[in-house]
């Protein structure tokens, strides 16, 4: 069975980040780290694949630069990863990143994609979906719990009020949420295989496909400061505003 | 901050340390410090993900790094503010168990390294006495042929681990007419030997979550097989282990200063007095400013050590000049950052509090800053 995990490199999230002057671009550090909800999709290949006797490709876009954040995926157990490093990717939107990954996960071959819900520099949510329609296979996203055979994918899809249980025959793309399952640690000895492993970097020309066109930023703002906290005095009534409040936010 | 001694394969430990620490340690400290031990679980977990083999070659099942690597280990365990979780696990990797990996036989490596690499098998080391720390040509426990092994009476002290360990290496002398340095001899003894008890948990000052303990050995026999590299050459065995001891344990003392000072920075700018934060006025972060400058230039220090160590080399003034000069930093640092914490620096919840009485055994342990400076000045 051949599963793919799509992970992204991505700067520490814990440093602050920096824009390109002009293009309004992500600039990324020569060394990027393994965006932490990716670790679930990382989690989920590996017990699937080991499960089914198959094997964990890694599949990501983006600068190489010191792969240490690809090594950290690779660490976890993750048999190789491929790399599509492209200067004409630079400012690719979501849907050049899905066609992107799509045209490596095809060549590559797989019975199941595995991905998370969204990047964390990115936030765009959509790349599993597209990816799903780009490479002509069923998508199940938003996976609370999976449970997956060599033919078969069912897992429980997040909703509002609850989950939908959504059963596939494979090929498919699955999004998984954080939680999913509970990521490994690194071994001592996985970090120390990581650097042996296969880590292939393709450009466009070796996948025949060219990028779209770059996203245009028209504008950066700053977040707005968070805002001070509604005080509610207690007059006696104070609980029945608070229920109030939380029967607003739909937590009771 | 980078350093030409990290390679990528040690930033990658680094990191998965790190991240080990921050999970799973550091939300637990508090309890472990209550209790006075650090749960088996937790050691079970380590060695589960090869933590304990990093020194151990590859041929025994470990990833076989050298001296560096138990620097950058160190280091990332001191950053759990409790001083007494990064030293039961250092007192087995980088103080008892390279008595095995260095000098133990193919048998006796095929015995006890894959339990001490799982942490089903936890151990320490028994050379201090009530007489004799420092000065460890003092001791006076000793080992008397008897058959086919070896009678051993004495009481060692101050053992950390010594309550909890599987397995400590005990040095007592085995030639009572020669000089300590050609009749000392070193023996494995196992929990359970008959005549071999740990007598009481003692109490200190920091350190909570570790285990310190005597250890009574009365009339307790180990067969010949149990004896770690050769009759009468212990001493010269303890001397070669002092060096990466002094070496972790100092690591370790560079990530409480530099948890500390993260910590500490992290306050001043967000307390405020006389209607700003204390960031603002000079005199705190100016002191700061030094203690980092400080920390920075002692980490290097450990490092380029350690790497001469690799490199083969003696190092016995590096190592002496990395105890003298950490053991003491670490303490001004810790004064600093709990004086810049306010009343909340005295209070037992800021963990600052706790790694201020942690540093103190910093200058002491392991060889004292007075016996460190005269070996850098026997070398000058």
């Amino acid at each position: 069975m051949r599963v793919v995990a799509c992970v992204k490199q991505i700067p520490d999230p814990s440093t602050p980040y920096k824009l390109e002057e002009g293009t309004g671009w992500l600039l990324r550090p020569n060394d990027q780290v393994l965006d932490d909800t990716d670790r679930y999709g990382v989690e989920m290949g590996l017990q699937i694949a080991q499960a089914n006797g198959g094997t964990l490709t890694l599949v990501s876009m983006g600068p190489t630069g010191s792969a240490q954040g690809i090594r950290q995926a690779l660490a976890m157990g993750a048999d190789k990863a491929v790399i599509v490093d492209d200067a004409t990717l630079r400012g690719a939107d979501a849907l050049t990143t899905a066609r992107v990954l799509a045209a490596a996960i095809g060549k590559e071959g797989f019975d199941l994609v595995i991905t998370g819900t969204e990047s964390t520099d990115g936030y765009a949510g959509v790349v599993p979906q597209m990816l799903a329609e780009l490479l002509g296979v069923p998508s199940l996203t938003y996976a609370t719990s999976v449970e997956a055979s060599s033919d078969q994918v069912k897992i429980h899809r997040q909703t509002v009020t609850g989950y939908d249980v959504v059963t596939s025959g494979l090929p498919a793309v699955l999004s998984v949420t954080a939680g999913v399952v509970e990521p490994r640690y690194p071994t001592f000895k996985g970090i120390m295989d990581a650097k042996k492993k296969p880590l292939e970097t393709l450009t466009l020309a070796d996948l025949g496909i060219e990028a779209g066109p770059a996203q245009e930023v028209t504008g950066v703002n700053p977040a707005p400061e968070r805002e001070a906290g509604r005080k509610i005095e207690d007059d006696g009534s104070a609980h029945l505003a608070i229920i109030e409040l939380l029967e607003q936010k739909k937590v009771i | 901050m980078k350093s030409i001694y990290i390679d990528e394969d040690l930033e990658a430990i680094r990191q998965a340390v790190a991240e080990f620490v921050e999970k799973e340690i550091v939300p637990n400290v508090d309890q472990w410090e209550r209790t006075g031990e650090v749960p088996r679980s937790l050691l079970e977990q380590m060695g589960s993900l090869g933590f304990f083999g990093l020194r151990v070659p590859e041929e025994h099942g470990g990833v076989g790094l050298g001296h560096i690597a138990s620097v950058v280990f160190a280091g990332e365990l001191g950053r759990s503010t409790s001083g007494g979780t990064a030293i039961t696990v250092l007192v087995h990797t980088d103080l008892a168990m390279p008595y095995l990996t260095r000098f133990g036989s193919e048998e006796q490596k095929a015995r006890w390294l894959p339990g001490m690499m799982t942490g089903e098998l936890i151990s320490a080391i028994g050379v201090t006495e009530p007489d004799a720390g420092s000065d460890v040509a003092a001791i006076r426990t000793t080992a008397r042929r008897d058959g086919e092994g070896w009678r051993l009476n004495g009481t060692k002290m101050f053992i950390t681990n010594g309550g909890i360990a599987d397995l400590v290496f005990i040095a007592a002398r085995t030639d009572p007419d020669a000089k300590a340095s050609r009749g000392m001899t070193i023996f494995a003894v196992e929990k359970g030997t008959e005549g071999f008890t740990a007598t009481r948990a003692l109490e200190k000052m920091g350190w909570h979550a570790s285990n310190t303990a005597e250890l009574v050995l009365d009339d307790v026999w180990v067969p010949d097989s149990n004896v770690i590299g050769e009759v009468n050459q212990g001493f010269y065995y303890v001397m070669a282990n002092f060096q990466n001891e002094r070496i972790a344990l100092m690591a370790a003392a560079i990530g409480e200063c530099q948890e500390a000072i993260d910590r500490t920075v992290a306050y001043v700018k967000e307390r405020r007095a006389f209607g700003a934060p204390l960031w603002e006025k000079q005199a705190i972060r100016q002191r700061l400013a030094m203690r980092q400058a400080e920390v920075d230039a002692a980490r290097q220090l450990v490092y380029h050590t350690a790497w001469l160590l690799d490199q083969g080399e003696d190092a016995v003034r590096e190592v002496s000049e990395c105890k003298a000069l950490v053991g003491e930093l670490s303490n001004r640092v810790l004064y600093d950052c709990v004086q810049f914490h306010g009343g909340m620096g005295y209070m037992r919840e800021t963990p600052v509090e706790r790694m201020y009485r942690d540093v103190r055994i910093n200058s002491i342990g392991g060889g004292a800053t007075e016996v460190m400076l005269d070996e850098i000045a026997k070398r000058l």
